[in-house]
């Protein structure tokens, strides 16, 4: 009965006008880039981080969270109006979506996916009020190479897990981490990586990395693509379901939910696999098969369900552990360092009320956008028609006014043009951004950890791999590591190959 | 020699379409029909979907008119475009359909009527939707 006291106590702090404009404002922006392909909310959240600096902390973190929940439910509108998802996760929702829009069931489609997101999203939110809690008490036992071995585990989830390749996943973590690691060693005040320049002698700005690689890189990779026909306008109408559509979307969204909630939960889950797999269990479970393919409405409302859910359930290891895994919640974390609070098991014990507040937050914020899509689909649809010239322009000015005021040095706009070029080429080459944002915030953060623990063990290697929390740890990390390995093994010798699972150790 | 007319998909094209159907009868010249939608943008109201270009078609067809529909996907001026292909179909007409701008609207977007009044090195019918 804590947590619900607390979560009360967070609604009380949480609705003051101020906080419910700043809410507002983020569910608006938030729905807008989610509408707009090619703009995401970790975009945005990296672009606001400079501006947000001169805010509450607790007002900047609702702002971050309305616009990461807003951008789960834009993405739907251009999935299911266009075919064109504007995140990767509401790819599946495409699949029937457009079918159904098509078939001039757009309609039902938005109204679906605006309603199941927002079930899922307040049960996923009750979930994480009660499961975070546990999360913290275990991991405030947890020492340094325990921590060590859980930020390797996540280094590995979001290289080698999500994504298509592991060699792309992980060549974009060592950039991260490269970058990571620009700057003066905490322990011996050498300088590394900095060229004798003396602005990297602090590092490089987090703010400065993500606004290059998502904005700047983004812009210069639209500017160089993307040039195609234009859709005709697909009449959408209010959003409205009937008794029937009702009644075979319930089902589903609970079914998404249940999938959504412990995938974004655990360090390496994202909202991909869990949307995807919704779709499957629709897709054996309905009654309607026939209509698979050609715009069946559980194959909306589930995999929405699904990815709402996984959103809220990212925020269990971003507030719990400080692990992000996710592009947006990575930032979130650096916006966290940026107020001087150490994201991590002990953000809950000295900043319960930021914590719960934020908390609070997602269920108004999640009512705020059932109110703001459900009769206003259309006008969110007449957001496409915007040139894109326009928007990048405006993408890119905001890019550099947020480099430059974080430390109001030109030398940042040089580095934000090599960052974007970084960007740009990591799109053309087909890496994925997500390791290299989180080798940049997590890479210091293990290295800190690791050299703690090496400390303690008087430099003794043994001394990282304490506790059977860590054996666990790398033990997950070798299986997932060299799974393929294994598998041909075993394919080629049915059953010989097994043993190779547990003896290897890893280093990233 | 051909009559022109710029096709969108609401009042006012359908008041130019007419315009320019009466006009390719009474100079007994075949009408091309161009609708152009824009390169950089998701999603434009001014692109005709496939029915609607299929139905002027069986209008025009069924009025005996000769024919031509043309839609032009690519750049992002469709005034450039359609006095492109008035100079290649040698045009004797172009039929364009107007609407009410406010200044400050003209200052801000410009207006595709007026350049093709301006620049165009024929006559231009500029209709107005009932």
């Amino acid at each position: 009965m804590d947590n619900l006291n607390a979560l009360i106590a967070g609604f009380g702090d949480v609705l003051t006008p101020l906080n419910l404009l700043v809410a507002l404002l983020g569910v608006t922006v938030g729905t807008a880039v989610g509408v707009l392909p090619g703009i995401g909310p970790a975009m945005t959240v990296a672009l606001l981080l400079p501006i947000t600096y001169g805010m509450e902390p607790t007002q900047a973190l609702i702002l971050f969270a309305a616009i990461f929940y807003g951008g789960m439910y834009g993405g739907s509108t251009t999935s299911i109006l266009l075919n064109t998802p504007g995140e990767s996760s509401s790819v599946v929702t495409a699949i029937e979506g457009n079918k159904m829009a098509k078939a001039g069931r757009a309609a039902q489609a938005l109204a679906t996916a605006a309603i199941g997101s927002f079930v899922a999203g307040t049960i996923a939110t009750l979930a994480l009020v009660f499961v975070m809690p546990q999360v913290v008490d275990f991991a405030i036992s947890l020492g340094a190479p325990e921590y060590l071995a859980i930020i390797l585990v996540a280094f590995v989830g979001v290289s080698a897990v999500l994504g298509t390749s592991r060699v792309r996943g992980l060549a974009s973590l060592l950039v991260g981490l490269t970058i990571g690691v620009v700057g003066i060693d905490f322990v011996t005040g050498q300088q590394r990586l900095t060229m004798g320049i003396p602005q990297l002698a602090d590092g490089i700005d987090v703010v400065v990395v993500a606004v290059g690689i998502f904005a700047v890189g983004e812009a210069l990779w639209v500017a160089a693509h993307l040039r195609r026909k234009a859709a005709e306008v697909i009449p959408v109408g209010r959003p409205w379901m009937g008794r029937d559509d009702w009644r075979r979307s319930w089902k589903p969204w609970l079914r998404g939910t249940a999938f959504g909630f412990p995938f974004g939960a655990i360090p390496a889950g994202g909202a991909e696999m869990p949307t995807f797999l919704s779709y499957m269990t629709e897709k054996k479970l309905t009654r309607h098969p026939e209509e698979f393919g050609r715009g069946a409405i559980e194959g909306v409302a589930g995999p929405e369900a699904a990815n709402n859910a996984s959103a809220a359930g990212t925020l269990v290891p971003l507030l719990a552990l400080g692990l992000p895994t996710n592009a947006t919640a990575a930032i979130m974390l650096a916006a966290l360092q940026g107020y001087g609070m150490e994201p991590g098991p002990l953000l809950l014990e000295k900043q319960p009320d930021l914590v719960w507040a934020l908390i609070a937050s997602l269920f108004i914020g999640n009512t705020m956008l059932l109110v703001l899509n459900l009769p206003l689909a259309p006008a969110w649809a007449k957001l496409l028609q915007i040139p894109r010239p326009y928007l990048y322009a405006g993408i890119l000015f905001f890019a550099s006014m947020g480099a430059y005021a974080v430390n109001s040095q030109p030398f940042d706009l040089f580095l934000l043009l090599v960052l974007g070029l970084v960007g740009f080429a990591m799109r053309r080459f087909g890496l994925p951004v997500l390791p290299l944002i989180v080798g940049v915030i997590l890479g210091p953060l293990a290295e800190k950890q690791a050299r703690r623990s090496l400390q303690l063990s008087g430099g003794d290697p043994s001394g990282l791999i304490g506790g059977p929390v860590a054996w666990v740890c790398y033990a997950i990390i070798a299986i997932v590591l060299f799974w393929p390995l294994v598998a041909k093994l075993i394919r080629s010798r049915r059953g010989e190959g097994r043993d190779v699972e547990n003896k290897s150790e890893v280093s990233v | 020699m051909t009559v022109l007319v710029g096709y969108v998909p609401n009042a006012f094209g359908e008041a130019a379409l007419t315009a320019a159907v009466e006009e390719a009868r009474r100079r007994g010249e075949p009408l091309v029909v161009v609708n152009m939608s824009r390169d950089d943008v998701l999603v434009d109201a001014r692109r005709a979907g496939e029915e609607q270009l299929a139905r002027v078609g069986r209008d025009l067809a069924d009025l005996g008119t000769a024919f031509d529909v043309r839609q032009i996907d690519e750049g992002n001026d469709a005034a450039d475009a359609i006095l492109r292909v008035a100079e290649e179909e040698k045009a004797s007409v172009i039929v364009i359909g107007l609407r009410h701008r406010s200044p400050v609207g003209k200052l801000l977007l410009g207006s595709v009527a007026q350049r093709i009044l301006l620049d165009a090195s024929c006559p231009v019918l500029a209709v107005k939707a009932s």
